[in-house]
This record gives structure tokens, C-alpha cells and sequence, in this order.
């Protein structure tokens, strides 16, 4: 617990300049209401409206803090108001993606190790998906999947898009991962006259594992990220996306970060969760050390 | 000094050529190798680096392929025998797999070649027992120390009983006295298995310690200097390398490499 007192310093320091930064951003705010009604106002009086003002430029650490405990605990979590409810619809459009895209970055990754015509003709491609702006993708695979005549759900055309952002990390990562095995492995291998599938299954994808996760951490982030700019255009009602849309149109910064911090906290819970199942799996392939 | 000349010969090279196309030009790994190797012989291959000595062990084993001449393996060309699964090979490092325990990687070659899980947990036990690690199976090559994983190794290479076994500097990455052990061992596996042995060295002491026939090499173009048939008898304890038989065959393999390196120098 040694590091107990860096971290809690380093937090400290940025509660601190955030408070700082209320203090300075909303200010103007609080100067012209008094310059509005012709009253002077004290320093300590503008300080104390900048901390409790009710659409603030940048809303104070305990203003954020009551927002987002009032979304989780203060609501039924079948509320709309409930950010619990808002976090699972974005949750689980995320899972679904992530399963979509991992499954589909490893199916990549494997074709492309096999074959040299697909790491000449898929690769590019997948490099290049990944400079187009998911922004601007977003829309169209929402109306196209989303509208008529496919009307798929909107859980489903999220999910896409929280894919396109997961697979590319995960074929980068496993392409690297399968190629690990050096000559001597594989060498070994063909003297036992294995096919490709054993050399596959027995060496490339064991190899692979640590590649594999390292890939599943930026993966999952990526995925969330995916899943809220989906829910951003697709004029949902629910979901972290239309949390933060919703706030923005009403100028509700408080809703705004409320809703940041527990996509941030779902973001970093996903990773943990995988970094817990890489632990599991290495140590049980005697690989955890 | 056995019946060789009557043995079945096991492997059979003639007028083995091999090219390598590189940036700089053709390199002529092996030219003209021509020799017969007899069941049940241990072979070393020796000579300095570059002399092409794991570049035939290679070839014997279809991970390369000869520019010219014929090689054959069991009668067989060297890609068929390979598939016919013939030889054992055991690399220069270990290789274990580290997410395997040391019976999970003995049990690889098995497990691709189809054997039963009851034959390959008997195999596993008597194979381990061979190389004296029958009490390690369920430990990672990372909890064993490198003479240990590359007796392992061996065992992987016995598992599947095949009749040859090609070893390319097993023991190089070894010190001396961990070395000096397992050759002993592997003399013993020898009587024991009856086993054809390629070895590959470049340790004088140890190819004549080891070895019924000791071919010495050459670089540039890799190939054959001396052929030297050992006199010792097949029983060979540790300090039999004190005896005046001993010192005359390592003098004469030293000869043979000198010779090797006269004429380009």
C-alpha cells in the first residue's frame, strides 16, 4: 500500500485544479447575473456561486458527484432517469459489439497469417477502415441498418459500430501474436508432419494469447467509445450517447459529466474485468509470471 | 568396431548438392556429400561453422532440399519418410512450449499423431523415465533448469519411436559439466533404444565420445574432409577420453578439420 499516498496525491491535485477551473470558468457567469441586477459581489461570494450554479460552464467535482449519485442510486434503475438504466442499454449494445468484433478480428487475423492473398488484399482495407471518423460512419449504418427496409433494432446497429471499432485492434494484435511462434517452432512441427490446423490449435493460437488480451484492453475501450457516438445521431431515447446528446441540448452540464463518469467507469470496469480474465488464463497456462 | 559395411543403411546420401539463393548471391551450403549410415550407428557431424553440418542433418530431415544428388531416409525420399514420421528431432534449444507442462509437451507429437490418450499416458511415463524425469511431468519447463528442459526435449523427440533420431547441438547451449552428464545418458538411451543417431557438434571431446562414425566437415563449399570409423568399444564410461585410442581418433578429427580450412586460408 506504499503507492496509497502518490495516488491519493495525484488525485488531490486534480480535484484541486478542477475546483480551480470551476472557479475561473464560471465566474463570468456569476459577474454578469450581478452586473445584470447592479450588485457588487464579494470574492468569496463569487467563489461560492461558482460552485453551485445550476448549468455551469464546467461544473464543480461535488456538483458532478451528486449528479451521478442521484442517477444511480436516487432512481429506480427502470427510470430514465436512472443512469444504471442509460448504462446498461450502452452496455450491453458494447458486449454485443465487442463479441462481434473480437470474434470477427481473430477470423481476420487468421485468414490473413494463412494466406498471403488476404494479408495483401484485407490488411490494407482494415487499416483503412480505421482512418475514416467513426463520426461520421455512425449515421449512415444507423439509418441504413436502423430505417427501412431492414429496421433492425437499434441495439443491433450499435453493436456494428462498436464492432468496426473492435476488430481492427484485435486483428493487429492476433496477426502479430500468431506470427510469434519462431522458426525453431515451427520447424519442430513439421517434423511431426502436423497439418496447419494442429499447427494452429497446438502452437500459433496458444502463442497468441498474450497478444490477445493486451488487444482485448484497447479493444473493449474502443467498443464503448463505439456505442456512444452510435447513440448520438440515432435520436435514441436511451443509452449513455443520448444521455450525453440530451444534456447537451438542454445546456445540463452537471447531466453531461454525470453521464461521462460512469461511461468512463463502465470503460474502465471492462478492462479490468479482462485483466482479470488474462491473469486467470496465463497463470493457468503457466505463462503468469 | 561393429559390422557398419553389413548394416542395412539407414540413411544414404550421393552426390547431396545444396544451393541457397541469397541478396549476395548463390551460397553453396553442401556440395558433393556423398555417405552411407548404417542402422543402429551414431553419427556425429563435425566441423566449424558454415561447413554446412546442420544444413545435411536438415536436408536428412525434408527441412531442406538438396540442388543435386539423391538423399534418401529408410528408403524413402526424405519429404515421404518425414511423413512417415521416421526420425525424432531435437533442436539446438529446447523449445518447450512454455504453456505446456513438461508431460504436456512430451505428449505434442503424440497428440498430433493420433495416438490413443491411454497409449500416450503410457508413452509419456516410459519416455520421461528414459532421460530421468519421470517425477517432473507435471512441472513448467520454466521451473526446470536447461539440461532438464533439453533432456525433456528428448524425450519429445522418443515418444513416438521413431527409429532415428537427429540431434542438432543439443547439448551446445549447456555448460561442461551438465553436458559431460547427458552424453553419458544419451549413450546409455543409445544401447538401450538401438536407435539410429545424427549429432551435430562442434566439440572434438564429445563427437568422439559419442560417436561409431565421426564425418568431418569443411566450409565453403560445405563438405565431407574424413570419414573416420571409431575403434572404441560401444561401452564407454566417462574416463575412457584418458585413453591413448581416444586421443589418437580426437587428433585425427582435428587433422581433418585443419586440412579443411588449408586450402582456403
Amino acid at each position: 500500500m506504499r503507492a496509497l499516498v502518490p495516488v491519493l496525491t495525484v488525485v488531490a491535485a486534480i480535484v484541486a485544479l478542477w475546483y480551480g477551473g470551476s472557479v475561473w470558468l464560471n465566474s463570468q457567469w456569476t459577474h454578469d447575473q450581478a452586473a445584470r441586477v447592479g450588485v457588487e459581489v464579494s470574492l468569496t461570494g463569487v467563489v461560492a456561486d461558482t460552485m453551485m450554479q445550476e448549468r455551469p460552464v464546467l461544473p464543480a467535482p461535488h456538483q458532478v458527484a451528486k449528479g451521478l449519485w442521484d442517477g444511480v442510486m436516487g432512481q429506480r434503475i427502470t427510470s430514465k432517469r436512472s443512469l444504471v438504466w442509460h448504462g446498461w442499454i450502452t452496455l450491453s449494445a458494447t458486449m454485443l459489439g465487442f463479441a462481434i468484433g473480437t470474434a470477427a478480428g481473430i477470423a481476420l487475423a487468421v485468414g490473413i497469417v494463412h494466406s498471403r492473398a488476404m494479408d495483401l488484399s484485407v490488411m490494407p482495407w482494415a487499416i483503412a477502415s480505421q482512418t475514416v471518423p467513426i463520426l461520421a460512419i455512425a449515421p449512415m449504418v444507423i439509418v441504413v441498418l436502423g430505417g427501412p427496409p431492414m429496421n433492425l433494432p437499434p441495439l443491433i446497429a450499435k453493436a456494428v459500430i462498436a464492432a468496426y471499432l473492435t476488430f481492427f485492434p484485435v486483428v493487429v494484435g492476433m496477426v502479430k501474436g500468431l506470427r510469434s511462434p519462431d522458426a525453431m517452432q515451427l520447424d519442430l512441427l513439421r517434423t511431426y508432419n502436423a497439418s496447419a490446423l494442429d499447427t494452429l490449435i497446438k502452437l500459433r493460437l496458444p502463442a497468441a494469447m498474450p497478444y490477445l488480451f493486451a488487444s482485448l484492453k484497447v479493444a473493449v475501450a474502443a467498443s464503448v467509445v463505439g456505442t456512444i457516438v452510435a447513440e448520438l445521431p440515432s435520436g435514441a431515447v436511451a443509452g449513455l450517447g443520448a444521455r450525453l446528446l440530451q444534456g447537451s441540448y438542454y445546456g445540463q452540464t452537471v447531466q453531461i459529466w454525470a453521464a461521462l463518469f460512469m461511461a468512463a467507469t463502465l470503460a474502465a470496469g471492462l478492462v479490468a474485468i479482462i485483466a482479470l480474465v488474462e491473469r486467470l488464463a496465463l497463470a493457468r497456462m503457466g505463462m503468469g509470471r | 568396431m561393429k559390422d557398419n559395411a553389413a548394416a542395412t543403411p539407414v540413411i544414404e546420401a550421393r552426390g547431396v548438392g545444396l544451393t541457397f539463393q541469397t541478396g549476395d548471391g548463390p551460397v553453396h551450403a553442401l556440395k558433393d556429400v556423398s555417405l552411407v549410415i548404417g542402422k543402429g550407428e551414431f553419427v556425429s557431424f563435425i566441423g566449424p561453422s558454415g561447413c554446412g553440418k546442420t544444413t545435411l542433418l536438415r536436408a536428412i530431415a525434408a527441412l531442406e532440399h538438396p540442388s543435386e544428388g539423391t538423399l534418401s531416409v529408410n528408403g524413402m525420399t526424405p519429404d515421404a519418410a518425414r511423413q512417415a514420421r521416421a526420425y525424432g528431432y531435437v533442436f539446438q534449444a529446447a523449445g518447450l512450449y512454455p504453456w505446456r507442462t513438461i508431460a504436456g509437451n512430451v505428449k505434442l507429437p503424440l497428440e498430433i499423431m493420433g495416438f490413443s490418450r491411454k497409449e500416450r499416458e503410457a508413452r509419456v511415463r516410459k519416455v520421461l523415465s528414459l532421460v530421468d524425469l519421470q517425477d517432473f511431468g507435471k512441472k513448467f519447463p520454466w521451473q526446470l533448469s536447461g539440461g532438464m528442459q533439453q533432456r525433456a526435449s528428448i524425450a519429445r523427440a522418443l515418444a513416438f519411436d521413431a527409429d532415428i533420431l537427429l540431434m542438432d547441438e543439443p547439448f551446445g547451449a549447456l555448460d561442461e559439466i551438465v553436458r559431460d552428464r547427458l552424453n553419458e545418458e544419451l549413450l546409455k538411451l543409445w544401447a538401450r533404444t538401438e536407435k539410429t543417431i545424427g549429432f551435430v557438434t562442434h566439440s572434438i571431446p564429445e563427437a568422439v565420445y559419442l560417436s561409431t562414425k565421426i564425418v568431418v566437415m569443411s566450409p565453403r563449399p560445405g563438405r565431407i574432409t574424413d570419414v573416420i570409423e571409431s575403434t572404441l568399444p560401444r561401452e564407454r564410461p566417462l574416463d575412457i577420453r584418458d585413453t591413448a585410442e581416444f586421443i589418437a581418433i580426437a587428433h585425427r578429427v582435428r587433422e581433418g578439420l585443419r586440412q579443411g580450412h588449408g586450402d582456403e586460408i
